[in-house]
C-alpha cells in the first residue's frame, strides 16, 4: 500500500501494539451509537431520547473516501462528530489506525486530535471573524507543534499553496473573501495538521456550482498528494457519486447499506436507497426520471417506528417488517443492507419468531418505542 | 511582504463624494416616482406579445452604495409566456433575485433603483402595468393577488410566533376583506390538502419551529397560492431541503401550476431542478442575460461559453470523470465593469471580435438568443443591452 506523505516531512510514528483492527483499513466504527436526552423543562428529567446515531458499523480503508448520505436530520453529522470524539458517544466503538478511542486517556486523546480533523459545512461561521487567516491556519500548528519553530512561517505558507490560497492573504481577514475562498481556509486550518482522517461536513453545500467544482477538485488533488482519508458527507448525491469510493446510505440514525459506490448507484438494494436515488434531479429535459415519491415526511428520531425504521414509507414493506429489525448484514461480498427482502432462511425464521412475539406482548403496529 | 493594495479600497474623500452623489440621485429618482405615481397614463402601457405574463425590457437595477454604484442587473432582456416555466440560472450574486426583486417592487429602498427599462406586467385585460412607474398603492394590489413569491429560507420567512393557521388565514382575509372567518378558516384548510399536508388540522394549530423544512415549504407555497396567482416567483424553493424533499415540493409545484393556468419564474443554480420543470431557461452572468432559450435549446445546444462552462462544472451521476471543469477566474468586480464581454477574462474560447464592445444579441432561431461574438456570423445580430449612464441621472 501506498505510504502516506507528509506535508511537513516528519514521519508518523506507527501506532503500536499488535493490532487486530487497523491494517487495511484507518477507522472502523462498531455498532456506535449517540442518543441526545430530551429533558423534561420542569425538574430537568430525562422524558426521552433522540436518537441521533443508532447503532452503526462500517469501515473505511486508508486514502479512500466514504461518502455518507440521506435526508437532513437523519443523523450524518451526529456520526461525523461523534466519530471524531467530538461528541462523546452513548455507546459502540471507534478504531483509528487500530486503536480503540475509548480506551485513549483525555492526554492520549489530545495527542492523537490533529491526525483527525473536520471541515464545516458553513465557511461564513466556522472561521473566527478577529483573526487574521495565517493565525486561523496556524494557531492549533503551534499549540500542537507539528512543525519547528523556525520552520512555521515557512510551513503555513506552503500549506496555503497547497489549497489554492496566496501567500498575501496570511494578513487578510475572513470577512474580505468570498464563500469558496473561506472554504478553502478551512481546508487549509485542516490541512496544517497534517492529519490522516478528515471529516468533511457538507464542505461545497453553501457554494455555488463553478465553485464548488474548484473545493472538489482540490480535495481529490490533496488526497491523492497526501494520502488523506476522507469521511464525505452531503446530500447532493451526483458530488457524492463523484468523489467516493464508497456510500454509506443512512435512514433515521441507522445505516441502511455501505457499498462501493459504482455498486450502490447501478443496483441499490434497500428500498430507501433506491427512493433516494430515483429523486436526482438529471440536467437533461428529456430525460423523464421515474422518481419514486416518498409517502409522508421523516419520523421523529425521538420516536422512530417499530421494526425497521423504514417501514412506514417502504413501498415493498410486508408483514414482519413492522415488528422484526432487520439486521445489518453482509448480503454480498463487500455489500451490507439492513432490509428483511435480503433475509437468509436462518434470519427469516429468527424474524418470524421476533414477530409472533411481538404480536404476543401487543406492541401495536406503529406505536411508540419504549424510550430509556 | 504584505500586499495591501486593493482595487475597492477607497480614500475618505472619495468616499463622502460617493455617499453625496448618491443622496442626490436617489432623491431625485424618488421624488421622480411619486410625481408618475398621479397619472395613470404614465404607468399604463400594453404587452409586446399578449401572450406574455411579463416582459423584461432592457431592465437596469442598480445599487447606489458606499462604494460606488452596483450594476446588479443592467440591461436584461426576456419575457415570461404563459403558462409556462421560466427557469433563471447563473452564479450567486449574477442578478437573479434582484432580478424578481425588481418585478416585485421589494428593492431595498432607497439605495436599490430601477433606474432604466420597462416591466411590463400583462393585466389580462389588455393593458399592461409598467412595474418600474407603478405606485406603490397599486403594487400592493399586484403583490399577492397577481404575483406571488415564494423565497430560499422558509424559516425566515414565516412569522415564529403566530399559529401557521393564523398566517394563512391573514393572507386570505387581506386579499378578500369580505370573507367571513368560518370561510377563510375553510379555506386555509383546503389550501394546506391541496399543499399535500396530511394533518392539516393539526397543522392549523402548529408553531413554525414544529414543522419540517419541507413542511414550511409547503406552507408557504400555500400562502403563496392563496390567491391564485396568475405568475408565482420561486426564488431558489428548494436549495435548503434534501433532495428527496426537493423532488416532492418540485412535483407539488408543476401540478398546482397546470391547475391554476399560472406561470412560474423560477430562480436557481442547479441545472438539475430547471431541465426537470422549465420550458424555457434564460442564463444570467454578472447581471446581464447571456443565452436564453428553450430547455432543449440550452441543455442539448449550449452556446455561450459560459453556459457550457456551468454545464461541465456539475457533476452528473452516471457519468465519470477524473476531474470536475471548474470555469478558471472569477467574476468581475460589479462597481467597475469593463466595456468589453464581461466575461472575456474567463473565457477560453475568445475570438478576434472578442476584443471589441460588449457582444450583441444574436438570434440563432426563434427561441434562441445568445450574446456572444463567436455566433456573430451565424444568426440575425440584434441589439446589445443599453447601461444606464449614472452621472446623467
Ligand atoms: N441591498 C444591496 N445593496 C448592495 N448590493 C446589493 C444588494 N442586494 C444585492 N446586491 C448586489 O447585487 C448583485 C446581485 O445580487 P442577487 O441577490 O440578485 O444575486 P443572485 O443571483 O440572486 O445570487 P444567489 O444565487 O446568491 O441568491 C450582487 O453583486 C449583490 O452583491
Ligand atoms: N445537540 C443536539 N441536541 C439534541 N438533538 C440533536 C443535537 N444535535 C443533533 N440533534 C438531532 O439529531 C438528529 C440528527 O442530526 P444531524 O446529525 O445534525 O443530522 P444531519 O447532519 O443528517 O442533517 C436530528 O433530529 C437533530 O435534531
Ligand atoms: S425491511 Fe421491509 S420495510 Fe424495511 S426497507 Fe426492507 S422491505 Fe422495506
Ligand atoms: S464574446 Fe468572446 S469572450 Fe465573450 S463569451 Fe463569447 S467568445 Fe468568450
Ligand atoms: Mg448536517
Ligand atoms: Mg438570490
Amino acid at each position: 500500500m501506498e505510504e502516506k506523505k507528509n506535508i511537513s516531512q516528519q514521519a508518523v510514528p506507527p501506532a503500536e501494539g499488535a493490532r487486530e483492527h487497523g491494517g487495511e483499513y484507518l477507522v472502523e466504527v462498531e455498532n456506535l451509537v449517540k442518543w441526545f436526552p430530551i429533558k423534561s423543562s420542569f425538574f430537568r428529567l430525562t422524558i426521552g431520547n433522540v436518537r441521533a446515531v443508532d447503532g452503526i458499523s462500517f469501515k473505511i480503508r486508508r486514502g479512500q473516501t466514504m461518502g455518507l448520505v440521506g435526508e437532513s436530520g437523519c443523523g450524518k453529522s451526529t456520526a461525523g462528530r461523534t466519530m471524531l470524539r467530538l461528541l462523546e458517544p452513548t455507546s459502540g466503538e471507534v478504531y483509528f489506525d487500530g486503536q480503540p478511542l475509548s480506551a485513549l486517556s483525555r492526554q492520549e486523546l489530545r495527542k492523537l486530535r490533529p491526525r483527525m480533523q473536520i471541515v464545516f459545512q458553513d465557511p461564513y461561521s466556522s472561521l473566527s471573524p478577529r483573526l487574521p487567516v495565517g493565525e486561523i491556519i496556524g494557531e492549533a500548528v503551534r499549540e500542537h507543534k507539528i512543525v519547528p519553530r523556525e520552520e512555521y512561517d515557512d510551513y503555513i505558507s506552503r500549506v496555503m499553496r497547497a489549497c489554492g490560497l496566496p501567500e498575501y492573504y496570511k494578513d487578510r481577514y475572513p470577512h474580505e473573501f468570498s464563500g469558496g475562498q473561506r472554504q478553502r481556509i478551512c481546508i487549509a486550518r485542516a490541512l496544517a495538521l497534517n492529519p490522516d482522517f478528515i471529516v468533511c461536513d457538507e464542505p461545497v453545500s453553501a457554494l455555488d456550482v463553478s465553485i464548488q467544482a474548484q473545493i472538489i477538485n482540490l480535495l481529490k488533488r490533496l488526497q491523492k498528494d497526501f494520502g488523506f482519508t476522507y469521511l464525505f458527507i452531503s446530500h447532493d448525491l451526483s458530488v457524492v457519486e463523484h468523489i467516493s469510493d464508497t456510500v454509506g446510505v443512512m435512514y433515521l440514525g441507522s445505516m441502511v447499506e455501505y457499498t462501493g459506490t459504482e455498486k450502490i448507484f447501478s443496483h441499490p438494494l434497500h428500498p430507501y436507497t433506491e427512493a433516494l436515488f430515483s429523486a436526482i434531479p438529471v440536467p437533461d429535459p428529456d430525460v423523464k426520471i421515474n422518481r419514486i415519491i416518498l409517502k409522508g415526511s421523516l419520523p421523529s428520531p425521538a420516536n422512530p417506528p417499530h421494526g425497521c425504521k423504514f417501514h412506514t414509507r417502504c413501498e415493498k414493506c410486508m408483514e414482519v417488517c413492522k415488528y422484526a429489525v432487520p439486521e445489518w448484514t453482509e448480503v454480498e461480498p463487500e455489500h451490507w443492507c439492513a432490509c428483511h427482502l435480503y433475509d437468509s432462511p436462518q434470519q427469516k425464521a429468527a424474524a418470524e419468531a421476533a414477530m409472533e412475539e411481538a404480536k404476543a406482548k401487543g406492541i401495536s403496529e406503529d406505536g411508540p418505542q419504549e424510550t430509556l | 511582504m504584505s500586499e495591501h493594495k486593493n482595487s475597492s479600497y477607497i480614500s475618505a474623500k472619495e468616499s463622502r463624494k460617493i455617499t453625496r452623489f448618491n443622496r442626490r440621485v436617489t432623491k431625485k429618482l424618488e421624488r421622480e416616482r411619486e410625481a408618475a405615481g398621479h397619472d395613470p397614463s404614465l404607468y399604463t402601457t400594453v404587452m409586446k406579445d399578449p401572450n406574455n405574463v411579463v416582459e423584461f425590457d432592457n431592465v437596469c437595477t442598480y445599487f447606489f452604495s458606499d462604494n460606488g454604484v452596483v450594476k446588479a442587473v443592467d440591461g436584461v432582456n426576456f419575457s415570461v409566456p404563459k403558462c409556462s416555466t421560466v427557469g433563471v440560472v447563473g452564479e450567486s450574486g449574477c442578478g437573479k433575485s434582484v432580478t424578481s426583486l425588481s418585478l416585485m417592487q421589494l428593492l431595498q429602498r432607497p439605495s436599490g433603483q430601477t433606474v432604466g427599462g420597462q416591466i411590463r406586467f400583462n393585466l389580462g385585460d389588455g393593458t399592461a402595468y409598467d412595474i418600474v412607474k407603478t405606485p406603490t398603492s397599486k403594487m400592493q394590489e399586484i403583490r399577492g393577488n397577481k404575483i406571488s413569491m415564494i423565497f430560499q429560507e422558509p424559516m425566515t420567512s414565516l412569522n415564529p410566533v403566530f399559529r401557521i393557521g393564523n398566517q394563512v388565514d391573514e393572507v386570505i382575509k387581506l386579499h378578500n376583506p369580505q370573507m367571513s372567518d368560518e370561510d377563510v378558516k375553510a379555506r386555509t384548510l383546503e389550501m394546506l390538502d391541496m399543499v399535500g399536508i396530511a394533518n392539516r388540522e393539526g397543522v392549523y394549530r402548529m408553531y413554525p419551529h414544529e414543522l419540517s423544512g419541507g413542511m414550511r415549504q409547503r406552507i408557504m407555497i400555500a400562502i403563496a397560492l392563496a390567491c391564485s396567482p396568475t405568475l408565482i416567483i420561486a426564488d431558489e424553493p428548494t436549495t435548503a431541503l434534501d433532495v428527496t424533499i426537493q423532488a416532492q415540493i418540485l412535483d407539488l409545484l408543476q401540478g398546482l401550476k397546470d391547475k391554476l393556468n399560472s406561470s412560474i419564474m423560477l430562480i436557481t443554480h442547479d441545472l438539475g431542478v430547471v431541465a426537470g420543470m422549465a420550458d424555457y431557461v434564460v442564463v444570467m452572468y454578472a447581471g446581464r442575460v447571456v443565452e436564453k432559450g428553450t430547455a432543449d435549446d440550452i441543455f442539448h445546444h449550449p452556446m455561450h461559453p459560459y453556459t457550457i462552462g456551468l454545464m461541465r462544472s456539475k457533476p452528473v451521476v452516471g457519468r465519470k470523470v477524473d476531474e470536475l471543469y471548474s470555469i478558471p477566474g472569477s467574476v468581475p468586480n460589479p462597481v467597475n465593469m469593463p466595456d468589453y464581454c464581461y466575461f472575456r477574462d474567463r473565457c477560453e474560447l475568445t475570438c478576434d471580435r472578442c476584443k471589441g464592445l460588449y457582444p450583441p444579441e444574436i438570434k440563432i432561431s426563434d427561441t434562441h438568443i445568445v450574446s456572444c461574438y463567436r455566433y456573430y456570423e451565424d444568426g440575425e445580430v440584434l441589439g446589445q443591452p443599453k447601461s444606464v449612464n449614472v452621472e446623467e441621472l
